[in-house]
């Protein structure tokens, strides 16, 4: 039994059909979880129905053993689990320090220190912190919309395509940055087009196709997976 | 002294009234765009939402005063501020709960929002009409003037006098203090930060735990201050005539949109652009030009571009006129 898990979760928009079907995702604390597959696969909607966004028609979502299926997306916010959308993950016309007291919203001590870490962690949002974030470059945004979801301590992290937009350098520092929340325990699901090298710092990851699990294993075995490697990685 | 005479005329003339119509507008300009910021609609009910604030007023100072009770050299309106506020708020927050809320939990687009809007107009007004009725009435007591034209002349020495009525610098005082009470709030506390996040990227808001029933909430209720205390300080200021109300709403409108709508610092700007733009073309300059010009060039015609009468075009025109070459506003700034 993992941390947090998603079990056979089936779900669609309103009464459409089905988007993802029988859809199995977990992660424990301190691990990374990729999930890949094409446009259009589910992905994102897997998230948000981690997240309550979506109801499940069957299947359901745990953390730490509890069911939290019937949870508000608020109160899954508030049992720790965060979550950075693929669009719009920032307020644009708040300025840096707002974003990230925004992201602590539900929290009520003293938040000096907590910005503290987050500008550690991310030294070029100090120098900005006051600026309006719409005017920030994508990949500072993209650390904005982190340190925003890293602000409740979260011990489950859902990350919609971080590093959408950035050039290959940000990418590897914010996949630094991701390993490193990693290692204050908390648990990690990524949706990644950057199939390669999402999965060389994952420990485990998972292929949707179509709403439904395809392949799943570790980062390595993914890598080497031949069909994986054909239909995916592009190589 | 015939330059200190042309200076006095156009502050008495033009400057005053137009820097305190302007902060009247200004009110409600911000109404206007905090509701279209966080509740997402052109609320068409503003004018009349502010008539009816300012009826409880007019119906609390009458009583006041059978009661021999008054507020001094002030106008006996202000003390019944807070009662007016709060019926104001208790309406607003009726209606929406009964109305609006409705639409919103559908996710309604704003059209259908803003069409509904003009059905509460129409019930507001009628409830305005049962309740007060729609004739003219004046409210106003206390001390009416704090510089008298003739006073100003005998200190002076000039021609011209300058009138400083109580109601405009009680109009320009009040506003100052509303206006930056609630930028204060809006930019330094959680709540008006989590107002502005809301406005900003609903979604998000959400996700980050940020409770809409609160936001609209408190929304309402600084609307319903904005709305009622601007309602006030117009009809000291004038009269208080329902239909004039409703006729407001054109140059409140025209001043959000100037001021790009969404954005309460704009909606403050352009509140006093309406009302300044609204006076220079109305004005009738000729006696201002007799004072400047040596006696061969004096004019001879009002040198008034557009009669007062058509102080609704100007309103008008500027809208369409932003609209159609700066839609997203003339100011710089955050929305809210
Ligand atoms: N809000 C929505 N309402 C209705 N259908 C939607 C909505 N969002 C997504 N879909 C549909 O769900 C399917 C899966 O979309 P989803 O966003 O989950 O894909 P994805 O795997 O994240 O793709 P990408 O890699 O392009 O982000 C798509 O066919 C899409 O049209
Ligand atoms: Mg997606």
């Amino acid at each position: 039994m993992a941390f947090f898990e998603g079990n056979n979760m089936t779900a669609g928009y309103g009464n459409g059909p089905d988007i993802i079907s029988s859809c199995t995702l977990n992660a424990n604390k301190g691990e990374i979880v990729a999930i890949l597959g094409p446009n259009g696969a589910g992905k994102s909607t897997a998230m948000k129905s981690l997240l309550g966004l979506l109801n499940l028609k069957s299947g359901n979502v745990k953390m730490d053993g509890e069911d939290i299926s019937k949870f508000s997306p608020q109160d899954r916010v508030r049992k720790g689990i965060s979550f950075v959308p693929q669009t719009k993950n920032v307020f644009s016309e708040l300025t840096v320090n707002e974003n990230l007291k925004i992201g602590a919203f539900l929290r009520d001590e003293n938040l000096e220190n907590v910005i503290k870490e987050i500008f550690e962690l991310f030294p070029v949002l100090f120098d900005k912190k006051n600026q309006v974030v719409g005017e920030l470059s994508g990949g500072q945004r993209q650390q904005v919309a982190l340190g925003r979801a890293l602000m409740i301590k979260p011990s489950v992290l859902m990350l919609d395509e971080p590093t959408a937009g950035v050039s290959p350098i940000v990418m590897d520092e914010l996949f630094d940055h991701i390993v490193k929340i990693k290692k204050n325990n908390v648990a990690i699901i990524m949706v990644e087009q950057n199939a390669k090298q999402a999965l060389s710092i994952s420990d485990r990851g998972y292929v949707l196709v179509t709403g439904k699990n395809k392949f799943e294993g570790s980062g390595k075995d993914l890598l080497n997976d031949p069909e994986v490697r054909r239909s995916f990685l592009g190589a | 002294m015939d330059f200190l005479n042309a200076i006095i005329l156009l502050l008495n003339f033009t400057i005053l009234p137009a820097l305190t119509y302007g902060s009247q507008l200004a009110l409600g300009a911000i109404f206007v765009t905090l509701i279209y910021g966080v509740l997402r609609f052109a609320n068409f009910a503003t004018g009349d939402m502010m008539s009816f604030g300012t009826m409880f007023a007019v119906i609390l100072t009458y009583y006041l005063q059978s009661l021999g009770i008054n507020f001094g050299m002030l106008p006996t309106a202000l003390l019944t501020i807070p009662f007016a506020v709060f019926m104001m708020i208790f309406y607003m927050l009726t209606v929406d709960k009964f109305v609006f809320g409705y639409y919103r939990l559908k996710k309604s687009p704003p059209v259908q929002l803003a069409m509904v809007s003009v059905g509460v107009m129409f019930v507001t007004q009628a409830i305005i009409r049962i309740i007060i009725g729609p004739s003219d009435r004046r409210f106003l007591d206390g001390e009416k003037f704090i510089l008298k034209a003739r006073e100003f002349k005998e200190i002076t020495g000039l021609n011209e006098g300058l009138t400083i009525k109580s109601t405009q610098i009680i109009t320009i005082f009040v506003t100052i203090i509303v206006v930056s009470t609630m930028f204060w709030f809006l930019n330094k506390t959680k709540t008006g930060t989590s107002m502005r996040a809301y406005s900003d990227n609903e979604d998000l808001a959400l996700l980050s735990g940020i409770d809409p029933k609160k936001v609209v909430l408190i929304t309402w209720i600084i609307a319903g201050i904005l709305a009622t205390i601007g309602g006030i300080l117009y009809g000291l200021d004038k009269s208080y005539r329902p239909f004039v109300y409703f006729n407001n709403m054109l140059p409140i409108f025209a001043a959000a949109i100037v001021g790009g709508i969404g954005n309460p610092y704009g909606a403050f700007l352009g509140g006093y652009v309406i009302a300044f733009a609204e006076i220079f073309l109305t004005y009738a300059y000729k006696k201002f030009f007799m004072y400047i010009l040596p006696e061969s060039l004096e004019p001879t015609s009002l040198v008034q571009l557009l009669s007062t009468d058509y102080k609704f075009a100007i309103s008008f025109s500027i809208l369409v006129i932003v609209l159609l070459f700066r839609p997203s506003g003339i100011f710089e700034g955050k929305k809210i």
